[in-house]
């Protein structure tokens, strides 16, 4: 046996779990109950402007990037626990938070 | 006396044989959620660098029923998976003041009011 | 007549059996019987040939782990009285073999339990001349709770993962190495962590929690791995920042 470099993976899905814990529930109460309601508008001007000042990219990016990673690795292990494992779920898996990821950042080098 | 160990395999529905391991599966199922819910907060990202149009193209498909519908599911498992995270906190990350361990519970309390102060911020920020 | 609990209980007997099967037996009830005195009490007048294991009957040998209605526990520490009016169904601990009866083969986990080198491996050797490693009972706090494993393997049967994958060292063993790497006198983390920090060590682990519910001490291996996890994490990126000079 030899010391194993799963923190590469374990590092952000802990990090995506204590971001999406704290600041996910709050996102989706915005987006899914406060501007349908119209409680609140999300105007364009001030999203962009957020969006351009290099802090708030950073803020954005770590909104997106990590929990997307740590949803990517825990899906991947509950697909071995229930007896789905092999190279084409780990793939799946990273794969699509890669894609998100990228995306994401994209996005935002764009804005 | 012959030896001949019986070996039992586990079952692939282990998971369906006893209520910890159903709330384990729910609590790891939160992920789907969370990473649904990261797909198309990238998706509004993307509109939101194309410009005014889009992104209000994108405010009002989420704001649609079936928008709303799939984030009230997104809601409710990822307020399932700050409850789990945070019970588990104390054990990950237990802290010894002057050679005793502070509670648990003051962990777990310290992460609640972090989440409330973050929550509170957002929502300032977006303009309640 | 006096009242009577009905046990049902997993036999298996290797010459003649080609797989377990259950057996039924009435026994006395009593308020203050443990399962084991009712098993006691079937080998005794009912049937001398039912196997399982036990020696202290006070919860501090571990020799005498079962699965009772669905849930490993220790038989000596196990009241009749909360089954009341009910089937009690004794197993053998899960995701081990069953050697006959209710006896586990358990090889597998005293070759992980001496992997992970559960003694103290000091920083430096000194003398006998020199004295004793000092401790401070402050010191000692940091890890008691993991020096109070009886190695009852309870946790290994409530745990996933060891049955998903029969290599994973398991709670009891990680729990173990945790103990001495958080010793005052103990230098030995770096020789514990190519098996520790191994992908069949901490990293097989997805905190299901299970092994610290079902342990009679109170150990929490639970907390043992998640600990282990982030100080392994935290000796990775070190070696990663300042390679060779970590060890
Ligand atoms: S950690 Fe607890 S359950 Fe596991 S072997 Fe030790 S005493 Fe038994
Ligand atoms: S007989 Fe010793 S722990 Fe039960």
């Amino acid at each position: 046996m030899a010391k194993s470099n799963k923190p590469i993976l374990w590092l952000p899905f802990a990090g995506g779990g204590l971001v999406a814990a704290l600041i996910t529930p709050v996102l989706i109460l915005i987006t899914g109950i406060l501007v349908p309601l119209g409680v609140i508008h999300l105007n364009y001007e001030t999203i962009a402007a957020f969006a351009h000042h290099p802090i708030g990219k950073l803020i954005l990016f770590g909104a997106v990037a990590l929990p997307a990673w740590h949803a990517a690795h825990r899906l991947r292990m509950t697909a071995h626990d229930l007896g789905l494992g092999g190279g084409g779920v780990k793939a799946a898996c990273y794969g699509t938070a890669w894609l998100v990821i990228l995306v994401a950042a994209g996005a935002l080098i764009a804005t | 006396m012959s030896r001949r160990p019986y070996v039992r395999k586990i079952e692939r529905n282990w998971w369906l044989q006893h209520p910890r391991y159903v709330a384990y599966m729910i609590r790891e199922l939160t992920s789907l959620f969370v990473g649904l819910y990261c797909a198309l907060l990238a998706i509004g990202l993307v509109r939101l660098a194309q410009g005014h149009a889009a992104w209000d193209g994108f405010v009002a498909a989420f704001s649609s029923p079936p928008g709303v519908v799939f984030q009230w599911l997104c809601l409710v498992f990822a307020i399932y998976h700050s409850v789990t995270w945070f019970a588990l906190t104390p054990k990950a990350m237990p802290l010894m003041v002057k050679g005793e361990p502070v509670p648990g519970k003051l962990i777990v309390g310290a992460h609640y009011v972090a989440w409330a102060a973050v929550s509170a911020v957002v929502l300032m920020a977006a303009g309640v | 007549m006096s009242e009577t609990i009905t046990l049902e209980v997993l036999r298996y007997r290797p010459e003649t059996d080609s797989e377990p099967h259950f057996q039924r037996y009435t026994v006395p009830y009593r308020d203050d019987w443990v399962v084991l005195d009712a098993l006691n009490h079937i080998k005794d007048n009912l049937d001398a040939t039912l196997s399982y294991r036990w020696s202290c009957h006070m919860a501090v040998c571990g020799s005498c782990g079962m699965t009772i209605n669905n849930e490993p526990k220790l038989s000596c520490h196990t009241f009749l009285r909360d089954y009341r009016g009910g089937v009690i169904r004794v197993e053998p601990l899960d995701h081990f073999p069953i050697e006959r009866d209710l006896v586990i083969v358990m090889d597998s986990f005293m070759e992980k339990l001496s992997g992970v080198k559960p003694w103290l491996i000091p920083k430096q050797e000194k003398p006998l001349s020199d004295g004793e490693y000092l401790q401070s009972p402050a010191e000692l706090n940091v890890f008691h709770q993991y020096t109070q494993c009886i190695n009852c393997v309870l946790c290994y049967a409530a745990c996933p993962q060891v049955g998903l994958n029969e290599d994973f060292v398991g709670p009891a063993a990680l729990a173990l190495a945790h103990r001495y790497n958080l010793d005052s006198r103990d230098g030995g983390k770096g020789a514990r962590a190519d098996v520790v920090a191994s992908n069949e060590g901490i990293w097989e682990c997805t905190f299901v929690g299970a092994c610290s519910q079902v342990c009679p001490k109170q150990v929490d291996p639970a907390a043992a791995i998640q600990q282990t996890k982030i100080s392994a994490s935290v000796d990775w990126l070190k070696d990663l920042l300042t390679p060779g000079a970590h060890r």
